[in-house]
């Protein structure tokens, strides 16, 4: 089982420095490239160009073409990593993801940092929301979602030993790091159990984790024993865990930095309602554009935190 | 170039003309028009300059060609079928269900084909891609594009231009297919991409203008290129449709196929001058 770290008093990390530091460190072990598109800094990404600049490509503002030069270069046998904002690496280079690297099934990493509404003061233009229900409607394309620090650096060579396209969703906000880094073993595509429960479970994706364990102790003062399941692969998503949870509470509120439609909320869903339909909650972006604001004044006003899933979870009861 | 050298070429240019046509008729759908813009590009480049095998289609030191303008691939298809990379008459399974001849090119189906495209200036980004892992790996493989002219209104053929010219891609040759035409009539009226040549000049690219149907004109200007120590494009002034009377210079013919008796007429056209040339080549 894995080991929980988490508490009150957990230090913050966000899931991109994480992955900027994987990058890095695995760059010494393996031969890929990095590229970015302006925002080194931002993403990360410019450690590894420090060190490895013979591998690194800033692609200047200009996503499209960073993406299906990433493609080019897996076309040319060596895996390529592209970050930018996920609005740009995602939202403005759709369809050379779709073209250029799902359907030809090229191996290359779209790792897109600053997602969701914690991008914070910038406002709607930069925060996505929808890029989980774009990325894991495409076929041949891994989505992957770290729920924190420790996460995001075990999945970095995860993805990278995964042959193939993969969309992996980083944020810019400092989050709680809920594992253990020593004993934490990234598993792709099986959801990831961190408490059992049997009044309701609360299937979590990336930075909700936390959110939901402490939804969890809320609960469990009101005399609700909530499991807390951790999807970090929405993609291909681990229908076994939903059902074994689905089956044995029989009441899911799903929590996601992303909009209710079309991101865990719907894939869990698109599951239990084939295999074991079950009453659900969805705690996540109300079909909404996002604000200007502080990450966490955010979270908050979209109830996108642990008084957010108590409230879902109550609602079923 | 040698007049043996030449007389092979056209003959393999004639016979990519009639492939493709018969390509294009039996899918009743696909582009004539662009295809047989780029014979003499594609016959010079697979018949005479590019480091490929058939028998190894994916040996890491080839060279490679991406189609940027994709929907062109009946050309390609029939100089990779001439090639040997796989059998001729599968030529007459485009674009049908089941069939590894895409109705634009796949390399994931067909041995032969180094990148997927179809969706206009994704490709010339593909073809960079290559040329900076090569560069940057030490590979001496060359990367040869082709795009078109109405293709150029795709802002993302300058992001790649940008591209190449800061990272001075070198190893890297695209050929401009300048047949004036698009789906919707001349690219000037349409959306006027010219003056080509000083937007590339202005990236840091290396520019010669060219007669496309000329092998002698294109083996200078490859010839040339590959002694640039600049991004090279190519600009090939060719005739949209060319080898057939009434297709040649006709934005009709961009993407329809022929019916019987048209089919007829092109063949008789096409394969009357694949017969010439091929006479020629043996009388030397």
């Amino acid at each position: 089982m894995v080991k929980i770290i988490y508490d009150k008093n957990a230090k913050t990390v966000a899931t991109r420095v994480a992955y900027g530091n994987a990058l890095a460190d695995l760059g010494d072990k393996y031969n890929f490239f990095v590229l970015d598109a302006d925002l080194s800094g931002s993403t990360q990404t410019a450690i590894f160009g420090k060190k490895f600049p013979d591998r690194f490509i800033n692609c200047g503002i200009a996503e499209s073409n960073m993406i299906s030069v990433a493609a080019g270069i897996a076309a040319s046998g060596v895996p390529a990593f592209a970050s930018s904002f996920a609005m740009f690496a995602c939202g403005r280079a759709y369809e050379q993801i779709r073209n250029s690297v799902a359907y030809p099934e090229l191996n290359v990493k779209i790792c897109a940092s600053h997602a969701g509404v914690t991008v914070g003061e910038d406002g709607a233009t930069h925060q996505f929301n929808e890029d989980i229900a774009i990325m894991r409607s495409m076929p041949q394309m891994t989505v992957v979602n770290p729920a924190d620090a420790t996460e995001a650096y075990a999945a970095v060579e995860a993805i990278l030993n995964h042959y193939g396209p993969v969309y992996m969703r980083l944020g810019r906000f400092a989050v709680p790091v809920v594992f253990e880094k020593e004993s934490y073993k990234f598993e792709l595509g099986k959801g990831v159990v961190l408490a059992d429960g049997s009044d309701v479970v609360i299937f979590a994706t990336g930075i909700m984790n936390a959110a939901a364990l402490d939804a969890r102790e809320m609960l469990k003062a009101e005399g609700i024993d909530a499991a807390v399941v951790n999807i970090h692969t929405i993609k291909p998503i681990d229908k076994e865990i939903i059902i074994k949870y689905a089956e044995k509470t029989r009441r899911i509120v799903t929590a996601e930095e992303h909009s209710v439609i079309g991101g865990l909320g719907s894939a869990v869903a698109d599951v239990t309602s084939e295999y074991c339909p079950t009453r659900m909650a969805r705690v996540g972006i109300e079909d909404v554009f996002g604000t200007s604001g502080k990450a966490a004044e955010l979270l908050d006003y979209y109830n996108l935190n642990a008084k957010g899933i108590v409230n879902k979870v109550k609602s079923l009861f | 170039m040698n007049r043996e050298k030449l007389l092979c070429l056209d003959e393999a240019a004639a016979k990519i003309r009639c492939l493709a046509m018969e390509a294009v008729y039996n899918a009743e759908s696909g582009h004539p028009g662009g295809s047989l813009s780029i014979a003499e590009i594609i016959a010079y480049l697979y018949f005479e300059k590019m480091n490929i095998d058939p028998n190894d289609p994916c040996k890491p030191d080839r060279d490679r060609l991406v189609l940027s303008k994709g929907h062109t691939c009946p050309a390609l298809y029939s100089a990779l079928a001439l090639k040997g990379f796989f059998p001729v008459e599968e030529i007459k399974t485009f674009r049908h269900l089941g069939s590894r001849l895409q109705g634009h090119p796949d390399m994931n189906k067909l041995p032969g084909i180094d990148m997927t495209t179809g969706s206009l200036g994704q490709g010339i980004s593909a073809a960079c891609g290559m040329a900076i892992k090569a560069k940057r790996c030490g590979d001496k493989y060359k990367v040869f594009a082709i795009i078109g002219d109405g293709e150029s209104q795709e802002g993302q053929v300058w992001e790649a231009a940008m591209f190449a010219g800061h990272y001075k891609l070198n190893n890297l040759i695209a050929f401009l297919d300048f047949n004036h035409l698009q789906i919707d009539g001349d690219v000037r009226e349409v959306m006027n991409p010219t003056p080509l040549d000083k937007k590339f000049e202005a990236f840091g690219w290396y520019v010669q203008v060219i007669d496309g149907h000329n092998f002698e004109e294109i083996e200078n200007a490859v010839n040339n290129a590959y002694a640039s120590d600049k991004p090279n494009v190519i600009i090939c002034n060719t005739i949209k449709g060319k080898g057939v009377s009434f297709m040649e210079n006709n934005a009709e013919w961009h993407g329809k196929a022929p019916k019987k008796e048209q089919y007829e007429l092109a063949m008789a056209e096409l394969e009357a001058a694949y017969e010439r040339a091929k006479e020629n080549r043996k009388n030397g």
